[in-house]
Order: structure tokens, then sequence, then C-alpha cells
């Protein structure tokens, strides 16, 4: 796959592609951008949204780039004058059935149609007609659905099916009733979802939503820190979206190697115990039967004798570690060596037995 | 003396409990299936007592297709099982006497029956139970047809019109007996393909110019190269009986009639690309023929035909029934795969193309019903044979549906390339009521319409498109001067609203805001600009859309406005609908100089509205009308504006 064979020029840019990728890919390549509403690099290509269309030469329709391969000499225009009439007739189509209710909506600022009804700078009044009038859906802790918004692109159900194979929703209905939704509209529970919250993730439009973030703040608000999940060993990445000091909610980071902007219901939805009045923030010691606040010092130092007097009474091979599953490599790398090394025994384990 | 027997045999047949059973099962078949004509049984059963028998040879045909069956053929049958059982004919008659056989085409004037008396036929249209104890009585036992129930000469002319190679056998065999089509030289194609290397199946299919019929008009034998020149196994075949167009009923009327056809069809297919298993993805709604269907694979298979080493070669092939589930676009090849698969029937981008990456992921050809249908004979006559029909582009014959404001509605075939005009007026006997013709809409509800001022062209696959119609399905509606464009178009894009699976933006939504945008033109609200949003935004959802439905589906709209321009501005700028269809447009005036002072449009105002005494002209009281629109179907003159 590494030899780049096909070449393809776009936009008057040359550039050199391997079999399989896309028009969309070539163009990324050179650093032209197509706007795009229903494709996600980590979903199957699907073709829905049209917005992607381009020219090819020689070819008597427009092609969407998302989904048309390369091949060899093709010569691509990404924008003229029927392909950007196109592209504004999608967007109005679109609104024409749409609240158009930027102000109050969750997803004002990182918004993929918004951002495209600026930039093509359309409304919703060309086409008047029927909208769609369904009832906001609250019916779990963690996502809000608010199907009036929703664009029909099919990312969440795709990412459900195709990434975390859940199976949660489909596409219900037929022609302009078309929704995703669970089977018979029953709310999602623990029987029916992960809660991954993967759907809300790649949701372009304001349909579906982190209920638990709703009204603390908007994206451009929000302070984004990059960190690393606390919750396992597969270490995936996100942001905390931090406004005056709390963390309000978590967002993908889709550029991490490891999980791609992928997360799971802990990763995603369980920061609650950051700002926990509960949560434990210096050691304990216990003395007469009751824990005690105590500094890492005087914590490290009272662990450390009572090794090296279990070590002098019965021998090293009485000391042993048992190492967590929520920890990273490095860190169950680095016990095992310690115990090894300082310790001077090869008891060692993990709780992850799968 | 023969009164006297009729009347002890009738009471005879009458009081059996057998046959008052038999006969109410009959009845009961007509809405579900062809049921097997039990009857015959109780002829059977009267054989001992019977002891007169005919010296003639008869043969009665009935039609039991679904149009057939509607019009009651089930009882047909009966009916005449019992009076040539009462009057004691059945002992010498064979026992297939009366025959079952598939759609002729011409149903409009179902029940259609052939009475072939010593090699005379004679054909009965308009046929009812209650009319056979006097064909019985008049024609096989007097030997003088009732001639007023005959069919006339625009029943012949019909018929004349046509060349038959796919409807050749639809109608005149027993298509529930795997035999009769033997005996007309079935199956013979597929024990000769078996000798055949599979390219020479393939270069003899391409050779006849064969090309898809169920609408793209692909060339079949280039179709079943690419499938059988690319990698991955197992490949597979499947037969697209989805039909799901309103108007078209030719793929029905041949698995109903020769449900052989298209098995010996996919066997031949099979052979070509060498798949083991095929498919038929059916309407579930086409009972008759999936019940026929069912019963020729069972027979197929009791013959070796299907199944392990069929005809005793070293081949495997079978097929099973698929049902869809009344979606439109599971007619469309991806949809179909994917609906086959278990999964929500929708389009997907090509390429992967079918051949390639079909179902479930694997090689697959896909082919209409009457595509497969012409397989058997090119290999058994010949590609030159075959290519003699039709002309340059388009080889053979094609089957329509002929509806509309023809006189003769039905399925006709004639060889492609002939012209609209032969079609309408020398086969469909032209206009009901000699009015005049307005425009043709072919290939079902997403084709254009052709003003009657192209009735000259021809009938191909190029033509066609050309026009901004296309083959499609293959029905023709024609339409007359009482025919209002812009609501033709209002009705079709109103299918496609229904049809149109969501996936697409274009389709999805660009289909609903013009038909709102139609509905609004046809209820007097039209405004200045509204044809070119439409050009605009129909042109778009052809270009953008991401399958033939959306792509098709504004062509009666731009083939409209194209050619009836006029029709639209009347609508919009002068608030008049010229055919006088869009009801919100009429203005209820009476026009003076035509009115003839009949006074029907005051007898049937229900508020007293028309204002009308003898020999005097009407008169619309506005005040009081309330526009029911029923004094304007009323008046036989059109006087009312
Ligand atoms: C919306 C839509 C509906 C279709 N419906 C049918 C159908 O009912 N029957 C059919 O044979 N082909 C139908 N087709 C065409 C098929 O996609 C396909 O081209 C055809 O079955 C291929 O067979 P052929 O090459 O023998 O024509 C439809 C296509 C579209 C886009
Ligand atoms: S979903 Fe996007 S376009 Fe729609 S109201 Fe919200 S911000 Fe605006
Ligand atoms: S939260 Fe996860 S499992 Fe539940 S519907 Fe969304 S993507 Fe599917
Ligand atoms: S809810 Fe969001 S992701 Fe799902 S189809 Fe609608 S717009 Fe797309
Ligand atoms: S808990 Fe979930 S989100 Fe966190 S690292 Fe593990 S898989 Fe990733
Ligand atoms: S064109 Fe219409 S039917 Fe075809 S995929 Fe798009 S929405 Fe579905
Ligand atoms: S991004 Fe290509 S069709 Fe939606």
């Amino acid at each position: 796959m590494s030899d780049k064979k096909i070449r393809i020029t776009i936009n008057g840019l040359v550039t050199h592609c391997s079999a399989g990728q896309t028009i969309l890919d070539a163009a990324k390549q050179v650093g032209v951008k197509i706007p795009t509403l229903c494709h996600d690099d980590r979903l199957e290509p699907y073709g829905g949204c049209r917005l992607c269309v381009v020219q090819v030469k020689g070819v008597n329709r427009p092609l969407t780039a998302c989904t048309t391969p390369v091949a060899n000499n093709m010569i691509v225009i990404t924008e003229n004058e029927a392909i950007h009439r196109i592209r504004k007739n999608m967007i109005s189509l679109l609104l024409s059935n749409h609240p158009n209710d930027c102000m109050r909506c969750e997803k004002t600022g990182e918004c993929t149609l918004q951002d495209l009804a600026y930039k093509y700078e359309v409304d919703g009044t060309r086409f008047a007609g029927e909208k769609w009038d369904l009832p906001i859906r609250e019916d779990n802790p963690f996502i809000t659905f608010e199907p009036n918004k929703c664009i029909l692109c099919g990312r969440c159900v795709r990412i459900c099916n195709e990434v975390v194979m859940a199976g949660t929703i489909d596409i219900t209905g037929r022609g302009f009733n078309s929704v995703p939704d669970t089977a018979f509209g029953r709310p999602r529970t623990l029987d029916n979802c992960e809660f991954c919250g993967q759907c809300v993730s790649t949701c372009p439009t304001g349909a579906l939503t982190d209920r638990k973030g709703r009204g603390k703040g908007r994206c451009y608000e929000m302070k984004k820190v990059k960190t690393t999940c606390a919750y396992c060993g597969t270490g995936c990445n996100l942001y905390l979206n931090v406004r005056d000091e709390k963390v309000v909610k978590v967002t993908s980071d889709y550029d991490a190697i490891v999980n791609k902007g992928n997360l799971c219901i802990k990763g995603r939805y369980g920061y609650d115990f950051i700002h926990s009045q509960d949560r434990i923030k210096t050691p304990l010691i216990k003395k007469d039967g009751k824990f005690h606040e105590a500094t890492w010092d005087e914590a490290l130092n009272l662990v450390a004798n009572k090794f090296k007097q279990l070590i002098a009474d019965h021998g090293a091979e009485s000391v042993g570690a048992f190492s967590s599953a929520r920890c990273s490599n490095e860190e169950n790398y680095l016990l095992q060596k310690w115990v090894r090394c300082a310790i001077g025994s090869n008891n060692v384990d993990n709780c992850a037995r799968v | 003396m023969a009164d006297k027997k009729k009347t002890k045999k009738g009471q005879g047949a009458k009081s059996s409990p057998v046959t008052g059973k038999k006969a109410g099962q009959g009845v009961k078949a007509q809405t579900a299936k062809a049921g097997k004509s039990v009857p015959e049984k109780a002829v059977k059963s009267k054989k001992t007592s019977v002891d007169k028998a005919p010296e003639k040879a008869l043969t009665i045909r009935v039609c039991v297709g679904t149009g057939g069956l509607a019009a009651g053929s089930q009882g047909v049958i009966d009916a005449f099982y019992r009076e040539l059982s009462a009057r004691g004919i059945s002992a010498a008659i064979e026992k297939k006497c009366v025959t079952k056989t598939g759609c002729r085409g011409f149903c409009a004037r179902d029940v259609i029956v052939d009475v072939i008396l010593d090699g005379e036929p004679s054909t009965y249209q308009y046929m009812k139970a209650d009319r056979v104890p006097r064909v019985v009585q008049e024609h096989i036992m007097g030997g003088e047809p009732v001639e007023e129930w005959l069919a006339g000469e625009d029943y012949h002319n019909f018929h004349f019109g046509q060349t038959k190679i796919l409807l050749r056998h639809c109608g005149q065999i027993d298509p529930e007996d795997i035999n009769a089509y033997i005996n007309v030289g079935g199956y013979k194609a597929a024990k000769k393909a078996l000798t055949w290397k599979p390219s020479e199946i393939i270069e003899e299919v391409k050779a006849s110019g064969l090309r898809g019929r169920g609408g793209g008009g692909f060339l079949t034998g280039l179709k079943w190269e690419f499938c059988k020149m690319s990698k991955g196994s197992p490949k597979y075949i499947i037969c697209n009986a989805d039909e799901g167009g309103p108007g078209a009923f030719m793929d029905r009327a041949i698995i109903e009639g020769n449900p052989h056809s298209v098995i010996e069809g996919l066997i031949i297919g099979a052979l070509a690309i060498s798949a083991e298993t095929g498919y038929v993805f059916t309407r579930a709604e086409y009972t008759v023929a999936v019940e026929r269907l069912k019963k020729a694979i069972e027979q197929a298979r009791a013959n070796n035909f299907l199944g392990k080493n069929i005809f005793g070669s070293n081949v495997d092939f079978d097929i099973e029934i698929k049902h869809g589930a009344g979606a439109f676009v599971c007619g469309e090849s991806t949809a179909l795969m994917r609906s086959i698969e278990g999964k929500r029937g929708m389009p997907r981008p090509t390429p992967p193309n079918s051949v390639n990456k079909g179902l479930w992921n694997k090689p697959t050809v896909l082919n209409n019903v009457e595509t497969l249908s012409n397989i058997a004979a090119i290999i058994s006559r010949g590609s030159e044979w075959y290519a003699s029909y039709g002309n340059e582009n388009s080889r053979g014959t094609k089957v329509f549906a002929l509806s509309g404001k023809v006189k003769n509605i039905g399925l006709i075939e004639v060889p492609l390339g002939i012209s609209l005009k032969e079609i309408i007026y020398d086969i469909g006997g032209g206009i009901e009521k000699n009015r005049k013709l307005k425009a043709v809409q072919t290939g079902g509800p997403l084709g254009g319409c052709i003003p009657a001022t192209h009735i000259d062209m021809p009938v191909d696959f190029e033509s066609l498109t050309r026009i901004g119609s296309m083959m499609g399905s293959g029905s023709m509606v024609v339409m007359d001067d009482t025919t209002c464009m812009v609501d033709v178009a209002r009705f079709f894009m109103a299918f496609t609203v229904n049809e149109t699976c969501g996936k697409c933006i274009p389709c999805r939504v660009g289909t609903k805001r013009v038909h709102e945008i139609l509905t609004r033109i046809t209820e007097g609200q039209g405004r200045e600009g509204d044809i070119d949003l439409l050009l605009e935004i129909g042109t778009d959802i052809k270009l953008a859309s991401l399958c033939g439905l959306g792509r098709s589906a504004p062509n009666p709209l731009i083939s409209t406005i194209n050619f009836f321009r006029d029709e639209y501005e009347a609508h919009i700028k002068e608030g008049r609908c010229p055919a006088g269809v869009c009801k919100a447009l009429r203005q209820y005036l009476v026009d003076v100089a035509s009115c003839k002072m009949c006074g029907k449009c005051a007898r049937v105002c229900p508020t007293g509205a028309v204002v009308w005494q003898t020999r005097q002209k009407a008169f619309i009281d506005k005040s009081k009308c309330v526009k029911c629109g029923a004094c304007y179907d009323a008046c036989p003159f059109k006087s009312i504006i």
C-alpha cells in the first residue's frame, strides 16, 4: 500500500496516491478542503449528504469525493459554478427542514451545518414547506436527542454499528420521515446501549448532544485540556472541557493515535469524580482503627519500613505486588521491575484476566 | 331430451356434497392463489355415471393470470367443469380439456377464454361463470359460437401488431406443468449450454445484443463477462422480480405465464458465471407469481434441472426465493442486495459494482425477469436470429404495459425501434373516445412525458433517454387532452416522495419541496419564478442524487416544463388550468357560447347555485357555489369553465 503509483491532479495540484484512496483523501494530501457532512474517517464511505461532489474531467456528472476511488491521471476540480450551486441547494434543502435556532443551540460554534451555511451564504428561506416537529428526547441520563436538528447523515448509526458494534440505533421510517432511532423508539438503557457517546461525538449538528454538559457553556468558552483517560490501560486521549475551573464535559481527540477520537462510557461520561466531595486527596494512615490524613513522605516511609521489616523477618519471597488493569503498560512494567530489583521477589501479578 | 338430461345431471352435480365443497374452495382460491382446479376430480368421479361421449376434440383455455383471476377465471373454470360434466361430455375428453394459462396481455378484456373445437379456435372476452352454460350449450354442443361474446377485430389487431418471443407461450401453456414447457422445447437450451464453455455462452449472449430490461439497458453478455472475470467466490446470480413501479406488470405476467423460462435463464446465466446459488427477489404482493414460481422450482428440482449434478452433469445449481418488503427502491441493485442480506434497503454508492462486490460482498449478476426469460431463446435459436429483431443499438423485443387513455389496454410485446405511433394507434387502437393524444409517459413513475409531436420517434434505449424519458420498467401511460401536465408532474412526484429511501438530501428533501411547489401551483398559489426554481432544483436532484431513483425522479417535472411550459404559465400567471383538471383553478362560470341549455348542471348542483330554466342558458350564482365540481363533471359540452 505504501507505493503511491496513482497520479492525480486536484485543482491543478499534482499528488500521488495508492489504490483504494478516495478523491477526498487525495485532496487532504494536497491541502484542498472539500466540504463534507456525512463523512467520518473512521466509517465506511456513505455518500449520503452529496456535499462533497466534485467535477472529474471526462465524467458527465459530479462525483462524491468521499466515495470515489482515485484513478490514474484523474483530473479533479473541487469547486466550479455548478458544484457551488449544488452545494448551496443541498444546504438550503437541509435548512428548509431545520429549526435554524443557532442562538439557543448547544452546538453553536462547532456545528458543521452552521459553518457551511455561513460559508455558502444560505438561510432557510428559499424552500418553505413541511418541517419536522418532533419532541426533544431526554429519556436517558447521558444523551439528548433533538430530532428536528438531525440532517440524516447516518454517522451516529454507522459509528454505533461499525465501530462500537452495539447496534443500538438504525435509521427508521422512510423518505422524508426517516430518522435515526432505537428499535421501536424505546429509550436508550444499559440493556440496549453502551452509553459510549460515540454517536454524540460524531454528530455534525446539534441533534445529539451530551446531556450533562448542556447549558454549561459555549464551546469557545471552554479551555480544552488534553489528557489521558484515567480509567484503563488503553490510555485513550481526550479533552477535558474546563470552564471556570470546572470540568464540564469531555470531548474527543480525533488526532489521537491511540483511540482516534473513540471513547467508552467511562472516559466520556465518568468525570463526575473529579469534583466529588467524597474524593480522597491525601494519603490516609490508620491509627487506632481510624484513618488520619498524612503527607506523601509519611505514607511512603511507613510502607517502605513495613516492607523492610517483612523481608528481614520472612525473606523477600514473602512480598509480592498485584497491579491494576487501570495502569498503563509503562506503569505495570515499572511495578514488576521494582518488585524484582528493589524487593528481590518474583511474585508479580495483575488483575487483568480475560 | 337434452333439456331433461341437463336438469337431471345438473341437479346431481349440485347436490353432490363433494362438488359443492370444491366449488366453494375454487372461489376462495381466486383471491389467494391459483389453487389447484379441484373440480377435475369431480369430473373424474362422474366418469362411471356418464356414458355419452362427444366425438369432437375439445380444448378450453382459461387465463389465470392475476388479471384473469381478479376477473373471476376460477369461477369460469369451475363452471366449465360443472357444465361439461353435467352434459356428460367429461367421459371422453382428455383430462386436460380445460387448461389454465398465464396472462396473454389483454387484461382489460378478462376473463379471456379460447374454445378450440376440432382445431377451430374461437376467443371469448369478458367471460363470466354465468355465461358458460350458453357457450357450452350453443357452441360446444351445438357447434355455433356465441357471436355476441366473441372477441372482435380490435382484439385480433392488438395481437396481430405484436412480435412475440417472450410472451409466445404465455397464455398458451399451463404454467403449473413443467411438461407443458418441455413439450414446447423447454430446457433444451440449458442442456445445450451445459455442453458449452462459459465463454461461449457469454459470447453468444453478447452477440445477440441483448440489453437489460430492468431499465438500465446494460449489455447482458458484458455484465456476465465482468462477473466471470471478477476474482472472488462464490458467485451469485439474482433475478430482479421486484417490479415496483405502478402500471408495470410484465415481469409478473412472465412469471405467472411461463415461470420455467426464468428458471432456465437463471441456469444458463449461472453456467456462464459459474454460480451455484441463484436468488429470485420478488415482491411479496405477487402471490400468484410466487406460488407458480415455487411450484416450478420444485418441479425443476424433481426433474434434476436444479439441485446437485443438474441434468446429470457435475454442476450444482439451485434457486431460492426472497421476498421484498414492499419498497420500490429495493428494485435498485445495491438496495436489493442489502435487503437480501437482511439490512435496510438503501442503495450504496458505486464503485464497487455488484459484478465485483455484490451480495455478501461477492461477485454478483443481477438480471431482470424479462432479460433472463430471453436467454433460452437466444441459446436455442442463436444470437443472429435474436439480433434480427429491433434496431441497431436496441436488439430484440420488449414487453410494454400499455395503459391510460388508449382503447386497448394491456401487455404488448413489440420489436424495439418500433414507433410510438404504431404502438398507440395500430396495437392500442388509438385514443379512447377518439380524443386528441397529448403525451405519452414511458418508463414508469420516474420517466418523462413525450409530447404528441414526437410520436414518430422510435422506442429504443437511446431515443427515450435523449428526449428526457427512459425505457425504465416499460410502462406506457397514454394521455389525452383532458390531462393537465402540471398535475401529472405533481402526481408522479408524490410517488417519489413516498418511495425515496431517505438516504441522500436531494432526493429526500428535494423531491418533497418540488412536490410542495407543484401542489401549490395546481391549487392556484403559483408564484413568479416558480418555473425557474423548479428547473434549477430538478436539475440538481438529477445531478446530485446517489441512486437511479433520485437521478430519474425529476424526469416527469423537467419534461413537462420543457414541452408544456405554457400550461405551467397558464396556472401561475393566469390562474387557469387549460385542461380543466385543477379544481381550485376552475372559475365556475358558464361559457354562454357553448352552453346548449340542457340543464344537467342545475340538476346535479347540491346547493342550488345553478340558475336555469328550460331553453335558457345556465348561470352560476357565485354566492351559493361551493366549488364542488358536480356541474363541471355533468356538463356534456364542457361549458363550465
Ligand atoms: C429505483 C429503482 C428501481 C428499480 N426497480 C427495478 C425493478 O423493479 N425490476 C428490475 O428488474 N430492475 C429494477 N431496477 C434496475 C436494477 O437496478 C438493475 O439495473 C436491473 O435489475 C439489472 O438487470 P438488467 O441488466 O437485466 O436490466 C431499478 C432501478 C432503480 C434505480
Ligand atoms: S444544529 Fe447547528 S445549524 Fe442547527 S441550530 Fe444548532 S448550531 Fe444551528
Ligand atoms: S452511546 Fe454508543 S452504544 Fe449507545 S447509541 Fe450511541 S454509539 Fe451506540
Ligand atoms: S443524529 Fe446527528 S449523526 Fe445522527 S444522523 Fe442525525 S445529524 Fe447525523
Ligand atoms: S476507560 Fe474507556 S475511554 Fe478510558 S482509556 Fe479505557 S477505553 Fe479509553
Ligand atoms: S437517490 Fe433517493 S432512493 Fe436513491 S439513495 Fe438517495 S434518497 Fe435513497
Ligand atoms: S461527505 Fe461525501 S456524500 Fe457526504
